[in-house]
């Protein structure tokens, strides 16, 4: 299975992975839509963290043994059997912030709406997450890993 | 013969089927729960009342859980008595059930002190499903009510019952309320979260005598505090607290205190006898001892501990403490550990509150380690600092940055983050 792989010593800080990270999940796919025009607004769900001068971007890393998903109140957060990944069900999610309390990365995110929380899927549609195809510097690779 | 055995389907019965499934899968397991449907959320009860969640959103497992782990739910039926020796549970009706290994997940139940007129028709527990159902069928009639207990259940079905349009009575024994979790600053946040929304907090105080209604007695009408204020009413919802749920083992060979003691495998003293989640008390790793913390996401990982030992892969529960995260009136608040240490002696606490923003965040110290965390409304980095606390990390050098508004994973040093997050450097 592919992860994302954060390559800190390669980051520039740019923020272009959450701009992008935003675009892919917004309605329109539209950065100027996306950003002045649509409501609730979409948010990144990947998180650029700064403390100069070191930076890296930084999303769900989809745990082995995930505690968001030991923790979730309401199911909505699973582990797929298959696949590995971490998904979570915006329908179930009833936002009692538990898996944020949990989340060793603080990678969770509280969505615009404050009623459900947000985090990395993937892009489960797309080839390669927006993040990795639009870090202009290599700080972050999609690759497999050992599960 | 059903080599697993789990009594109570709630978080920790769950938590143990999905990891006995997960080593063996085919092995028989029987679940016994006195709840007909007990794969519900129940500290999502209050949204049941409230109208925010259905049933079929309060569901934490599909309807099929049982039929797809391929167990033997025995659902509805209640388990009377434990025979050790010859390993079997007897349960209503007479029934026999044989184990080999055995789970008691009995979980908690409301404690109810003795209050003259608790048998009136209006008066409520408030922990499962069936309490908030008939709780709701009564809202429609209600107009006024009294909480007894400030707690987190309190608190909860307090917020349900006002967005229900009824006018409530907070009353709390504590000078505050929430005062297990919260420090003083905190709560007197909330109390003017909840005050704002109408309702009426009275602490120092508790109901001694709840009375009916001039033309029917049998019905609730008012409650008596102890400064001798009559609150009118029409029902009394009682959320002091839980109690564990040990009967089972009452008068057996399991030692107990006031829940099952177990050790880091989950096990009791009796071999292939196994309990956790409210039930029992585990090994709190802030205050280095075990005692009872009744709360849902550490019923489901004992749960899972204990359903991978029965079946045969070792696994050690890390330990939990008391970790709350809460919603009231939309404002987010998290608290873990020790957030209000009694004698101050030996801790040093961190604080930064912006009242005009409504912030507050609170870090005690002991030797300077973490050993509890406040944060109001600034909630997004919890999951960092309580890494670090889990960790037991020597927080000496970061004081200031933890409280701070920048405070993220790259504030901490490369060395730290490569101890604590080992995966991301392989």
């Amino acid at each position: 299975m592919k992860r994302i792989i954060v390559k800190e010593e390669h980051c520039i800080g740019c923020g272009l992975c959450e701009v992008y990270c935003t675009v892919q999940h917004s309605k329109s796919k539209d950065i100027i839509k996306a950003y002045n025009r649509e409501n609730p607004r979409p948010i990144s769900r990947v998180k650029l963290e700064v403390h100069k001068p070191v930076s890296f971007a930084i999303q769900c890393r989809h745990c082995e043994d995930a505690p968001c998903v030991a923790a979730c109140l309401s199911g909505a957060m699973k582990k797929e059997d298959e696949t590995g990944l971490v998904t979570h069900d915006s329908e179930q999610c009833i936002g009692c912030w538990t898996c944020i309390m949990v989340c060793p990365f603080s990678a969770i995110k509280m969505d615009s709406s404050g009623k459900v929380v947000s985090k990395c899927d993937l892009c489960a549609e797309l080839e390669v997450p927006a993040c990795v195809d639009n870090c202009p510097n290599g700080a972050l690779v999609y690759k497999e890993v050992k599960s | 013969m059903p080599k697993y055995v789990i009594v109570g389907a709630s978080a920790a019965g769950i938590g143990a089927v999905e990891a006995i499934r997960e080593v063996d899968p085919t092995g028989t397991i029987t679940v016994i729960s006195d709840e007909e449907c007990p794969q519900y959320s129940r500290p999502m009860i209050s949204n049941l009342v409230s109208g925010k969640a259905d049933f079929g959103k309060m569901m934490c497992r599909e309807h099929e859980f049982w039929k797809k782990k391929g167990i033997q739910a025995l659902t509805g039926r209640t388990a009377i008595s434990l025979n050790l020796a010859d390993k079997y549970v007897t349960i209503d009706k007479g029934d026999q059930v044989v184990f080999e290994k055995l789970l008691i997940a009995t979980g908690g139940k409301p404690f109810v002190p003795k209050i003259e007129g608790s048998e009136k028709d209006g008066v409520f527990t408030f922990t499962t499903l069936s309490d908030a159902e008939r709780l709701a069928s009564k809202l429609e009639k209600a107009e006024r009510a009294v909480v007894i207990g400030a707690g987190l259940i309190g608190v909860s079905v307090t917020e349900a019952l006002v967005k229900r349009g009824l006018k409530v009575t907070m009353v709390e024994l504590q000078d505050n309320i929430l005062s297990l979790i919260l420090d003083q600053t905190a709560s007197e946040m909330v109390e003017d979260l909840i005050r704002k929304a109408g309702v009426k907090i009275a602490t120092s105080q508790t109901v001694k005598r709840i009375l009916g209604k001039p033309e029917s007695d049998e019905v609730v009408g008012s409650a008596i505090l102890t400064s001798g204020e009559q609150v009118k009413c029409d029902l009394v919802i009682i959320a002091i607290g839980v109690i564990p749920r040990i009967e089972l083992v009452t008068g057996t060979n399991v030692k107990t205190n006031r829940g099952i003691l177990v050790d880091k495998l989950m096990r009791t003293n009796v071999s292939d006898v196994y309990a956790s989640g409210d039930v029992a008390e585990a090994y709190d790793f802030i205050y280095g001892e075990n005692r009872l913390l009744p709360l849902w996401p550490l019923a489901q990982l004992e749960g899972k501990v204990a359903g991978y030992n029965m079946a045969g892969k070792k696994a050690d529960y890390p330990g939990g403490t008391a970790m709350s995260s809460l919603k009231y009136f939309d404002i987010p608040i998290i608290s873990i550990g020790i957030t209000n240490p009694r004698d101050p002696d030996g801790y040093e606490s961190l604080v930064k509150h912006e009242p005009e923003h409504n912030i507050y965040r609170k870090i005690v110290l002991k030797n300077n380690t973490i050993v509890g965390v406040t944060l109001v409304n600034d909630i997004e980095r919890a999951g960092i600092i309580f890494h670090l606390m889990k960790n037991g990390v020597n927080v000496k050098k970061l004081k200031q940055e933890l409280i701070s508004d920048e405070f993220c994973l790259a504030t901490l040093p490369r060395s730290l983050r490569r101890r604590l997050y080992p995966g991301e450097y392989k």
